[in-house]
């Protein structure tokens, strides 16, 4: 195959299959999860001022109390890539004229040099997330082959994007190709993997939110 | 697979309901729950980290609520839980876990881990995993009435010594008065002085109130072993005295899970809402204060400082009642680092007071109180929790630390003013 070929296959084919199994396995995803549903509660609830589930969806993205200076990286490096993904997605011209094409909807992109650089950024940051995963003794408990893979699934695709537009490494046909296919990877895996995180924090937080509003606390 | 064990996951099986699924699908292993963990930050043991406590649930979860995890275990490919495991886990879900639900507070994706620890803690007990000392507590409980083997009589003395010490009649069975008061065992055995403070406070206040023979006990082992049934009965027991005697209101007494079981799980026990209020003491006496119905005189000059007792705070929406009553009583009142619903465990709750082979390591826990003591400068320590104060008094007792620990509701008691 040549790198023609192969960018019009992950273009079409492979993009196709990549959203449909992004969608109706997210689509499972939440229905397997949420349609277990839960007991009502039957204690009279105590009603608080900034206790809900949804000051709790909100609030959960500041650092608690006490937190900050205990996993300052944690928090700092967290905001970086998760802020720096959000806006090379989503503010990228050609990524917007993708959604364009998919969706009709389009809205203003940041100059190529800020993308460029928070691409800088975001792959140094989720760099320093791998090793702290590494080095410290909790994370590194924790961690399983899909943390790791989860981790690569999401650096890929920033990686690959950030050579592409630099005509780095290999030919800008042969490096949007492989762009795309782990983008189309990263897709495909994100239902069925922690990235899930992506939709069913939401809920995770405002479940906890609700249940201690219904005490008064504010959580 | 043994029939205890079959038992055991088919109710894990049962407790996981879609914030469970959420929580366990959301996680993203970042660790950040192990830093909100007295019993992680204490020993620097990765094994306490509180999403690590709960693998045998997430696995169950896996296993028979997603697909792919169904398929695997159809395959072949996935790793069952064992009785031994689940063996392995009884120290991290039960000795390393108070149930005070700080990690919740700070999952970034915010899962709701206490919740899941006392879940898994349903599968455990009825699979045979639960620890000795909790085990013979519930017994205690069902069958004594109290896990402490408190009975009737025993109450009956300390009634008489309080009547005796303060002169103030102990009321017992009285139909129709406004509230019912309970006690957790710790009180009569320990701290009988409660039951005194309780009768000052009444009788200033003009209020009629109760004790009641059939159930006078609050604590619920049932809730901190994790078995609904018997906490469902302990319950049920202080429901049909509130019922029978037909009190307005019943006081939960200075014990934070006494306070968690009535007022937030038991009617989710019972299947049904109650026909009174449940109060805790300090709601109680926090709105007499407002009322103008709680007088006080002078003040602790000593400095003093508060241990929030996780029940009754983060975990019971107690939260600004223990400020107000002791800037009623204190000038030298100072809060400790992380005070109100972030506070720090004694180390002592959920249970684990009741585990013996647990004590070693909540001693080593108890580090944080003692640090956040330490800043302080406090010399006297204030609790609103029987059980915290058993357990603050053994940790003091095993560093070496002269900072008496006194109940909230006695510090009131004090400082009533006399001959009204």
């Amino acid at each position: 195959m040549n790198d023609l070929l192969f960018l019009t296959w992950v273009r079409s084919t492979g993009l196709d299959i990549a959203i449909g199994i992004f969608v109706l396995g997210t689509l499972w995803r939440l229905f397997e999860i949420y349609s277990l549903g839960r007991k009502p509660d039957l204690a009279v609830p105590r009603h608080r001022a900034g206790a809900s589930g949804l000051h709790t969806m909100f609030r959960r993205s500041i650092p608690p109390p006490g937190m900050f200076k205990r996993s300052a990286i944690s928090y700092v490096a967290g905001y970086v890539f998760h802020i720096g993904l959000a806006v090379i997605v989503f503010l990228f011209a050609q990524h917007i004229k993708l959604i364009q094409e998919l969706t009709g909807l389009s809205w203003p992109g940041l100059p190529s040099q800020f993308i460029d650089a928070t691409a800088v950024v975001t792959l140094a940051t989720m760099l320093l997330v791998l090793v702290e995963r590494i080095n410290k003794p909790v994370k590194r408990f924790l961690s399983t082959f899909e943390d790791y893979a989860a981790w690569a699934l999401t650096f890929l695709p920033v990686m690959t994007g950030y050579l592409a537009t630099k005509h780095l490494l290999l030919s800008y046909t042969w490096m949007l190709a492989l762009h795309i296919l782990s983008v189309e990877l990263l897709l495909i895996f994100l239902p069925f993997t922690k990235l899930i995180h992506v939709f069913t924090l939401w809920g995770s937080r405002w479940y906890n939110g609700d249940a201690n509003a219904k005490k008064g606390v504010p959580v | 697979m043994s029939a205890s064990l079959q038992k055991g996951i088919s109710v894990l099986k049962e407790v996981i309901d879609a914030p469970i699924a959420s929580y366990f699908s959301s996680c993203v292993h970042c660790g950040l729950c192990a830093e909100a963990c007295l019993f992680y930050t204490e020993t620097g043991d990765p094994k306490y980290t509180p999403i690590h406590k709960l693998e045998p649930l997430r696995r169950v979860y896996q296993q028979e609520y997603t697909l792919l995890g169904r398929l695997a275990k159809m395959l072949g490919l996935s790793k069952p839980v064992t009785d031994e495991e689940l063996e392995e886990w009884k120290p991290l879900v039960y000795d390393s876990c108070t149930l005070c639900g700080r990690c919740s507070m700070v999952c970034p994706v915010g899962n709701d881990l206490v919740y899941m620890v006392r879940r898994l803690r349903e599968g455990m007990a009825i699979s045979g995993h639960a620890p000795d000392g909790l085990i013979d507590a519930s017994k205690r409980a069902v069958e004594i009435g109290s896990p402490m083997g408190v009975r009737l009589p025993a109450l009956k003395v300390q009634m008489g010594h309080v009547q005796k010490e303060i002169g103030i009649e102990i009321p017992l069975d009285v139909a129709g008065a406004e509230y019912m008061v309970l006690m957790s065992s710790m009180e009569i055995i320990n701290f009988p002085e409660y039951l005194g403070a309780v009768a000052k406070i009444m009788k200033q206040a003009g209020k009629s109130w109760t004790l009641c023979s059939e159930a006078f006990e609050a604590t619920n082992s049932g809730i901190q072993i994790g078995v609904s049934d018997i906490a469902g009965v302990l319950v049920q027991r202080i429901v049909d005295g509130a019922e029978k005697l037909k009190v307005k209101t019943v006081i939960s007494p200075e014990c934070g899970h006494a306070y968690t079981a009535l007022r937030w799980e038991g009617p989710n026990l019972i299947g049904r809402p109650y026909t009174f209020n449940v109060l805790h003491i300090l709601e109680v006496l926090d709105g007499f204060r407002s009322q103008g119905l709680l007088k006080t005189s002078g003040f602790e000059d000593t400095l003093l400082t508060f241990h929030d007792p996780c029940q009754l705070v983060r975990r019971g929406g107690v939260l600004e009642q223990p400020r107000n009553l002791l800037n009623l009583v204190a000038k030298n009142f100072v809060e400790t680092s992380d005070p109100g619903k972030m506070n720090w465990c004694c180390g002592g709750g959920g249970g684990v007071s009741a585990i013996e082979e647990a004590q070693e390591l909540r001693f080593a826990a108890f580090k944080i109180k003692k640090s956040q003591l330490e800043e302080t400068g406090a010399k006297t320590l204030v609790t609103a929790c029987a059980n915290c104060r058993i357990v603050l008094e053994e940790g003091l007792e095993h560093y070496q630390m002269d900072i008496p620990v006194v109940g909230l509701t006695e510090m009131i008691a004090d400082h009533l003013t006399e001959g009204e």
